[in-house]
């Protein structure tokens, strides 16, 4: 292993197995809207609700609007999808709700302005945008982290960034003290897991299934026995999501899970019920996500 | 630039310089890095080398002529042509090379169940080929738009026990095919194996498939050596992903006097916005598991590409072409619809040979190099699939009109 200082100061060690590993000193006061939801919701021994929707779709009005109104339908954690051509572990829902995003022109830029507008009238609720690497690595990961730091966004979760390669981003995250989400999976055996939730930041976020958004969640009841695996391994709260389209599914996750993620089911029925509809599916999941241990 | 001997690459993260990569969901990891390590095991198996030989000499057809294109040689008016004859290949491409490496690895990995994606056709006819003879499963996903200008590919991959899997998503071509490969194998990553039909996608692949073509440049210095007694001065080849380029160039790499030119789909032409030429008219980008040059616009979204070719309509490029391209060590030129139309008809009635589309447009290019060189001048270039699956978009492009005579 070599170390070398970079030019913000930072330790960065060079790891053979994982690239850049920042061994810095220990991370500030980061991640706070991040840490305090959690705090929040677990004092009262409730779940987390992580609201997922693509950012920019249909349009941008509507789009904001309806991000504006989602802490109030009971979203803890807001993830805001960033759209992409290439969506390759997304399903067609969101591959779609992505097409028309772009469709009315939405760029990453744009859905920074998002998150600034949302945090003119909401400064407690994180925002976490997700989606793929490239947007990102053609603004540069440095300037982006600037950017987003700027708007009020917390995080990222960025899906074809696997720990062996999200060591640039997560250097220029650490500079803003910006949390990079990292992904576990079924796939996600044990002698790597300790390594991929060594390096996230805020929580870890648990695929519950091998698939793409929007599959039918094919185990159920095996949840609790993954939850576990990942909590002992990692000392951050652990949010489960792929496959949670119910009141009844979120319950039975929110049992054992931190936090239960919601995406395809809220991007549907936005698109093909409207607002309101959304609206009332986001509070029913959330409801049944916060008194899931009632 | 590392001296030309030095050129052992990729790195044990599968960076050809700052290419390359494993750009994939953590589901993926796992059995990209399972594969790596099945790959290296084999690389190192006698039995495995032998197996390969065995297939190649006997079902596949190797080696491939190396063919003195002695009329097209005296239409240029310069240096002597050579084609590498591997549209000669069982199924009509370079691609079945790759195919009968990565089946016959699945096979030792105990996978069953294959999927690939396919733009023209080739590589999933060789596919369905290679899983009929080992009695495996196949599954072909292929852009519907693709589906209708390859359709007696479609047929043969059926007739073969393939299923073809229309998409309909994004442009409907061959990266959308590879998306939806990509999220099969997310979603079936325990019994599936992912057969990838060009140099990218990420690591262990664009080093396999490469190490698996290889065999076209290995046999081609071996032929020109007994034909000419020295190196040629340039090996040129069409690339869409690179596999046949690849292919051909890998053996020559070291040899720092042999030219290496790519030649890229220029569409309707570069200036028009309307082409594939990832290395002409692209930037580095991340798409598809590797870090390399892409087609996309200032926002970092992928753009559309556009080639006549099904087989070179594909918005990236293979990553060791990138570092090759940014090092200096291979030149990169393009070629329009137009120019390979033209060369496809001239190489027919010169040579009797149709070439498919994707080679036609190495032709243009290879003519004015022989110019260029002049009579003392010897190119190779690899003639990596013959052209029958064309007439129909051929005739089309022509104003003619010809029956399929198959369904689609």
């Amino acid at each position: 292993m070599s170390y070398a200082v970079s030019p913000i100061g930072v330790i960065i060690a060079n790891d053979s197995d994982w690239k850049v590993t920042l061994t810095g000193g220990k991370a500030r006061a980061m991640t706070q809207r991040i840490e305090q939801t959690f705090a929040k919701r677990k004092a009262a021994n409730e779940a987390v609700f992580v609201g997922y929707m693509m950012g920019g779709d249909p349009d941008r009005a509507t789009s904001q609007a309806f991000l504006n109104a989602l802490p109030a339908a009971g979203v803890d954690i807001i993830e805001l999808g960033i759209p992409f051509t290439d969506p390759m572990a997304d399903g067609l829902v969101i591959e779609n709700a992505g097409i028309r995003s772009r469709k009315a022109g939405t760029t990453l830029t744009t859905i920074l302005e998002m998150a600034t507008e949302f945090r003119k009238s909401d400064d407690t609720t994180p925002i976490i945008v997700m989606g793929y690497a490239n947007p990102l690595h053609h603004m540069g990961y440095t300037d982006f982290a600037a950017a987003a730091k700027k708007a009020g966004v917390d995080g990222a979760i960025i899906v074809d960034l696997p720990p062996e390669e999200d060591g640039e981003l997560r250097a220029a995250f650490e500079v803003h003290n910006l949390a990079l989400i990292r992904l576990a999976t079924p796939t996600t055996d044990a002698e790597r897991l300790p390594r991929v939730v060594a390096g996230t930041k805020g929580f870890v976020y648990y695929v519950s299934m091998t698939g793409i958004t929007g599959a039918s969640f094919a185990q159920a009841g095996s949840v609790k026995d993954q939850v576990a695996r990942v909590k002992a391994a990692a000392s951050l709260p652990v949010v489960v999501g792929f496959g949670v389209k119910t009141p009844e599914r979120a319950r039975e996750v929110g049992k054992d899970a931190d936090g239960v993620v919601v995406g395809t089911a809220i991007v549907k029925t936005l698109h093909e019920d409207g607002a309101d509809a959304a609206l009332d599916l986001i509070r029913s999941l959330a409801d049944a996500t916060h008194t899931s241990r009632d | 630039m590392g001296k030309p001997e030095n050129f052992a690459y990729p790195d044990e993260n599968g960076r050809f310089g700052e290419f390359g990569g494993r750009y994939v969901a953590e589901t993926l990891m796992p059995p990209i890095l399972e594969l790596e390590k099945a790959y290296e095991e084999a690389k190192a198996d006698p039995e495995f080398a032998k197996e390969m030989d065995y297939f190649l000499k006997h079902y596949v057809g190797r080696p491939s002529p190396l063919y003195f294109a002695e009329r097209l040689t005296e239409a240029a008016g310069g240096a002597k042509i050579y084609f590498k004859r591997d549209e000669l290949n069982h199924t009509g491409a370079h691609k079945i090379n790759n195919c009968m490496g990565q089946l016959l690895l699945a096979k030792r990995m105990g996978k069953k169940r294959i999927i690939a994606e396919t733009g023209a056709g080739q590589h999933g006819v060789a596919t369905a080929t290679v899983a009929a003879r080992l009695g495996m499963e196949c599954i072909v996903y292929m852009g519907a738009v693709d589906i209708v200008r390859q359709k007696p590919n479609v047929f043969r991959m059926r007739l073969l026990g393939a299923e073809v899997r229309s998409v309909e998503s994004g442009t409907a071509t061959l990266k959308d095919a590879m998306n939806e490969a990509l999220r099969d194998w997310v979603t079936n990553v325990g019994d599936t194996f992912y057969c990838i039909g060009t140099v990218a996608g990420p690591h262990p692949y664009p080093a396999m498939v490469r190490d698996f073509q290889a065999v076209i440049g290995r046999e081609a210095k071996a032929q020109i050596m007994e034909a000419e007694g020295r190196l040629p001065d340039a090996a040129v080849a069409c690339i869409g992903g690179g596999s046949n380029a690849m292919g051909l160039f890998h053996e020559f790499v070291p040899h720092g006097e042999v030219r290496l030119i790519g030649v890229e789909a220029a569409g309707k032409g570069v200036k028009s916005g309307l082409h594939a030429a990832s290395l002409t008219g692209g930037s580095p980008g991340i798409l598809h598991g590797n870090r390399t040059y892409l087609l996309q616009d200032e926002n970092g979204q992928i753009a559309d590409a556009h080639s006549i070719s099904a087989g070179l309509d594909y918005p990236g490029i293979g990553p060791e072409h990138s570092y090759l391209h940014d090092i200096g060590r291979a030149e990169y030129v393009s070629a329009t619809d137009d120019e390979a139309l033209h060369w496809f008809q001239e190489c027919a009635r010169l040579e009797g040979i149709l070439p498919a589309l994707e080679p036609s447009h190495a032709l243009p290019r290879t003519v004015e190099l022989a110019k260029e060189l002049g009579k003392d001048g010897l190119i190779i270039m690899n003639m990596c699939g013959r052209g029958d699956k064309d007439v129909f978009t051929i005739a089309d492009a022509l104003g003619e009109h010809i029956s399929a005579g198959t369904e689609g």
